[in-house]
């Protein structure tokens, strides 16, 4: 062997991690028996049952003097901390005053037993004032209704272009049309809902959280409770998937861990599914105006989007409207765009970031206002797009709104994709069921898409490499696994660049005290940030190492070198001299052979790719069926297939149920009407065919890896597609548009209300 | 998601259950498979202060051939009824439906008396033993009595049973014609039907049509007096009251009661 090896990186290697996960189980939250939490009360959550009111009073009296109650605590109990003095729409930590969603924490009944807790929790009396409740878009714009009074209106914020400004970019178009639609309320609904437990010693707290990122976690809770950041350590045990909506932490969990330095003993919280549903944030819910126009010969010359972002009652995810914007003008060279926001509160569960976080939605709006345009114009959607997608020789490419493009081929993309799919073999399957037809219709939808990932690369993200003298390894990260496969790519990148065994390897996460630097994972940032900390910190081991090794076989650092086969250092052409990686990490002495870096990249990755979802729809019920989808979804080099092929699958998955069948809806009252999983509609693999993925790999120079971010993009990428679809399969009965999630009911009404204005069109 | 608190006694056989049900009286509730009980209880929907777990009496799990009708015991699972041979010879209608109930794990716990007791309308079985003309047998302090299937069901939840009875059995007759079809319309595989429709032969109920599973009468009449299907089917929604919910407004309802009574009737009509 001469230095020539086979590579693991870009290998199908099977995670590490599934043989623990799927045989004993993982170590969540609730199952924590660690010493610390001996003896822990449990914490249930008194909320409201009414979406906005003023709390006249409290009455735990009855309660407290229940089995096992512990204590009853209030927001007054936390007195200062419980407010966020100086914000204009405050989030206390427990609502006093004024409550304004149902599932708002109210009040936390402490007890011995956490059936004790449900049963006191029903004992304490809240009076409650009910107000007028402000949902959806149109209340929360007429400003009638106030969630917070003193700021005068429900408008958090605008941005972007202003209405009317621009209105002369439309000069010129052969062709222009608008519609307005939502982008609906989702929840995300991790397999494992939320949880905390905390103790209090010795003026420390430790804070065990279901969390995607200890380190901020730990930020937001001391700073919250006002304490010194040192004085607060958090631990992140296995994490049941958190899609976004457990990035940091949320006024639960603090609350939680206020709790523990109040009542002498430590506290454990675990949500149920029901608080879940409604507690938890939700995602997207935006209303979305687009308009778009061009010429007949299928060229965009112009597109505004205007959209108005519902953030629930208070305002954490201010931040997605400016992602939406800064994807306005998705993959297309367009050369006037426009886009202009509004974020308001409503009397409704707050909403974050979920999957995508204002990618989906402005890929949704763009994606169908295409579809629109090539419908207006008779042109096969496919064809439009090719004409309108960024040509590849124009990377890096500014977009309107600010997005720098790193790299990209998304004409490419599509081509592979339709070519995949047999577009022109199922353009005519279409042909032929309508000219029949048939009862069964048949709908091709398209999207070609371009994400931002690591979008706060400037954060960076810390590596810790350490050989030990067994020769067997630790790698720290600040990233944080929750179901991505961090302990398989991480341990591929050890035994990359050291030759040591991937079994060798161990990845340490989550724990403030072991690992206080980093950001964790979120916006499809491990592997490129974490991922290249982590490459980099074992070469710089690598290169420690190789001065070590050659004090010990007593010569100079350029005649070691490593066999990165067998993980042994040796004078180069001389047998006898093998030096195994733990007799080097010995020679390292007290200050052990490790490195720790941060790395961070200049700039974010623009992963794409192009989807094409087929569907059948039952004319005569409205029911549709997704049968197949074929995706192209590029990000970058690949370091496992198999990991990025499971994103994908997820993704899909995700995307083409907020298509077809998941909605969050309230009453006009407020009230939640998907507080289930009976009534909240989340996907099945009985709903879902198998997927078909077409490789794709145009890296990007902005991290060593090649690597852009791939969490997202299924869902960023499916769900346009998908309900594209399901529009094109009843296109022809005159359908212009069904707004998502495209239900039976709402697809039936669409077949419904064009037949009666085909008729009335034909008197 | 957590119940009220209960008081929970295992009944070793039908006398001790319904002794238990009798000293109890409509504070009591009989469990069974627990798979529409228990989850109304989590959301403190029902409160019952005594559950009476009847699950383990095995004598009430049973598919026999009784020459001209099945018997089956209250606590046959679906998943027997969905794989039994028995039933898949003489009545593919029940196997089927069974077969569609929830998903895996459900039908491996859910039962055909605990389903029909619970009278959720929008439950498969009760519409499908209207439409084999079941009879239901419920044993009580004073003994056994039959109830037709036609007159179990009274209302949203509400059966003819007393709160002192249990059921016990269901006999179903064989069916002389080969003709049947079970049309159960969702949103996803796992949910219970936004409609539904069994037919049997000449006769043809709907689930999720109103408060309690219903005979599509003026569709039987229309085909007794030699309508063809498709016109019987159009009038399917007749007499019926579907409510409103989020997926399904009352018209949508009616459409879908129409077009599934048209596909049951013809996949029924396949069969023959």
């Amino acid at each position: 062997m001469d230095g020539d090896r086979a590579s693991v990186l870009g290998s199908r290697v099977l995670r590490m991690e599934d043989h623990r996960l799927l045989t004993a189980g993982g170590t969540y939250v609730a199952d924590l028996r660690v010493p610390e939490l001996a003896g822990a009360a449990q914490v249930t959550f008194v909320r409201s049952p009414i979406a906005h009111a003023l709390i006249t009073g409290i009455d735990a009296s009855v309660a407290l003097g229940e089995p096992g109650v512990v204590a009853v605590l209030t927001g007054r109990d936390l007195g200062d901390l419980n407010g966020q003095a100086g914000q204009p729409m405050p989030e206390p930590l427990l609502a006093t005053g004024r409550v304004r969603f149902v599932g708002e924490p109210v009040a936390m009944v402490i007890t011995d037993g956490r059936y004790q807790g449900e049963d006191a929790a029903e004992l304490v009396s809240v009076d409650y004032e009910p107000l007028a409740a402000v949902v959806g878009f149109g209340a929360a714009l007429a400003d009638e209704t106030l969630l917070f009074p003193d700021t005068g209106s429900n408008v958090v914020a605008t941005g972007g272009d202003e209405q009317g400004a621009g209105d002369a970019m439309f000069d010129g178009c052969d062709v222009v049309l608008g519609a307005t639609f939502p982008n609906q309320r989702v929840a995300p609904v991790p397999l494992e809902v939320r949880g905390a437990a905390a103790a209090w010693a010795d003026g420390r707290l430790t804070v065990w959280a279901s969390t995607q990122n200890a380190q901020i976690a730990r930020a937001t809770i001391s700073g919250r409770l006002a304490m010194d950041q040192a004085a607060v350590r958090v631990i992140t045990p296995d994490v049941g998937g958190g899609f976004g909506a457990k990035i940091g932490t949320d006024r639960d969990a603090i609350a939680v861990a206020w709790a523990a330095t109040r009542v002498g003993r430590p506290v454990c919280w675990s949500e149920t599914r029901g608080e879940n549903l409604v507690a938890m944030t939700h995602g997207r819910s935006q209303r979305q105006t687009v308009r778009i126009g061009g010429t007949r010969d299928g060229r965009i010359l112009a597109y505004r989007l205007d959209f108005v972002q519902d953030l629930g009652a208070y305002p954490r995810g201010a931040y997605l409207a400016s992602l939406t914007r800064l994807m306005t003008s998705g993959a297309y060279e367009i050369p006037r765009v426009r886009c202009g926001y509004q974020v308001v509160v409503t009397n409704t569960t707050p909403v974050d970031a979920y999957r995508g976080a204002g990618r989906p939605e402005a890929t949704a709006a763009i994606e169908r206002a295409v579809d629109m345009f090539a419908a207006e114009i008779g042109m096969d959607p496919a064809e439009v797009r090719r004409l309108n997608v960024v040509p590849p020789g124009s990377f890096p490419y500014t977009s309107p709104t600010g997005a720098v493009y790193d790299t990209g081929d998304y004409a490419a993309a599509l081509d592979k994709v339709l070519a995949a799919a047999g577009y022109r073999d199922l353009r005519a399957e279409q042909a032929r069921r309508r000219e029949r037809g048939d009862t069964m219709q048949l709908g091709i939808g398209l999207s070609v898409y371009v994400e931002v990932t690591a979008g706060d690369h400037a954060s960076g993200e810390t590596g810790k490499v350490e050989v030990h003298e067994d020769g067997t390894v630790t790698v720290s990260t600040g990233s944080s696994p929750h179901g991505q496969g961090h302990a398989t790519s991480w341990a591929m990148l050890v035994q990359e660049e050291l030759g040591i065994p991937m079994a060798d390897v161990t990845v340490v996460h989550g724990d403030t005290d072991v690992i206080p630097r980093g950001t964790g994972t979120y916006g499809s940032r491990s592997l490129q940030l974490g991922g290249a900390a982590v490459q980099k910190a074992a070469a710089a081991v690598r290169e420690q190492a190789r001065g070590l090794a050659a004090e010990l076989a007593g010569a100079t650092e350029a005649e070691m070198e490593l066999d990165p086969r067998l993980g042994i250092w040796r004078v180069r052409g001389e047998s006898g001299t093998e030096l195994e990686w733990g007799k080097v990490a010995g020679q390292a002495g007290i200050e052990g052979l490790v490195a720790d870096v941060l790395f961070v990249a200049k700039s974010p990755t623009f992963p794409f790719g192009a989807h094409v979802a087929v569907v059948e729809v039952d004319t005569e019920t409205g029911k549709a069926s997704l049968v197949r989808h074929v995706t192209v979804d590029d990000a970058g080099t690949l370091l496992n297939p198999l990991l990025a092929e499971g994103q994908r699958h997820g993704g899909i998955a995700q995307g083409a149920a907020q298509a077809l069948v998941e909605e969050v809806l309230y009453d006009p009252d407020g009230n939640p009407l998907t507080a289930t999983l009976a009534d909240y509609a989340t996907i099945t693999a009985t709903e879902l065919p198998s997927f078909e993925l077409v490789a794709s790999q145009t890296p990007t120079a902005v991290n060593p890896l090649g690597a852009k971010g791939i969490g997202e993009a299924g869902t960023i990428g499916s769900t346009p597609a998908v309900q594209s679809a399901v529009i094109d399969a009843v296109a022809h009965l005159g359908v212009r548009h069904i707004d998502m999630p495209t239900t039976p009911q709402r697809v039936w009404a669409a077949i419904s209300a064009a037949a009666i204005s085909a008729a009335r069109g034909g008197q | 998601m957590i119940p009220a608190p209960f008081s929970y006694y295992r009944a070793l056989s039908v006398d001790e259950a319904l002794d238990l049900a009798a000293e109890h009286g409509e504070e009591a509730k009989f469990l069974a498979g627990g798979h529409s009980l228990l989850p109304l209880m989590k959301l403190r929907l029902a409160l019952p202060e005594v559950v009476i777990d009847i699950g383990r009496l095995a004598d009430l799990s049973h598919i026999r051939d009784a020459g001209d009708h099945i018997t089956l015991g209250a606590l046959t699972r679906h998943h027997d009824l969905e794989h039994s041979g028995l039933l898949a010879r003489e009545l593919p209608l029940l196997a089927c439906a069974a077969g569609q109930v929830g998903d895996p794990q459900i039908r491996h716990r859910g039962t055909i008396g605990g389903s029909l007791a619970h009278a959720d309308p929008a439950s498969d079985l009760p519409a499908v033993v209207l439409a084999l003309d079941a009879t239901l047998v419920a044993r009580g302090p004073s003994g056994t009595r039959e109830i037709a299937a036609a007159d179990f069901f009274g209302g949203l939840f509400e059966t003819a049973l007393e709160p002192d009875e249990l059921l016990t059995e269901i006999r179903v007759p064989k069916p002389a014609a080969p003709r049947w079809s079970f049309q159960k319309f969702t949103k996803r595989a796992i949910d219970w039907a936004i409609v539904g429709v069994a037919v049997q032969g000449d006769a043809v109920a709907l689930v999720n049509m109103g408060e309690t599973p219903l005979r599509a009468a003026a569709v039987e009449r229309a085909l007794a007096d030699g309508a063809a299907p498709r016109a019987a089917a159009a009038l399917a929604a007749e007499g019926t009251r579907a409510s409103a919910d989020i997926n399904a407004t009352r018209d949508y309802r009616e459409h879908l009661a129409r077009v599934l009574v048209a596909r049951g009737l013809q996949e029924a009509h396949a069969r023959a």
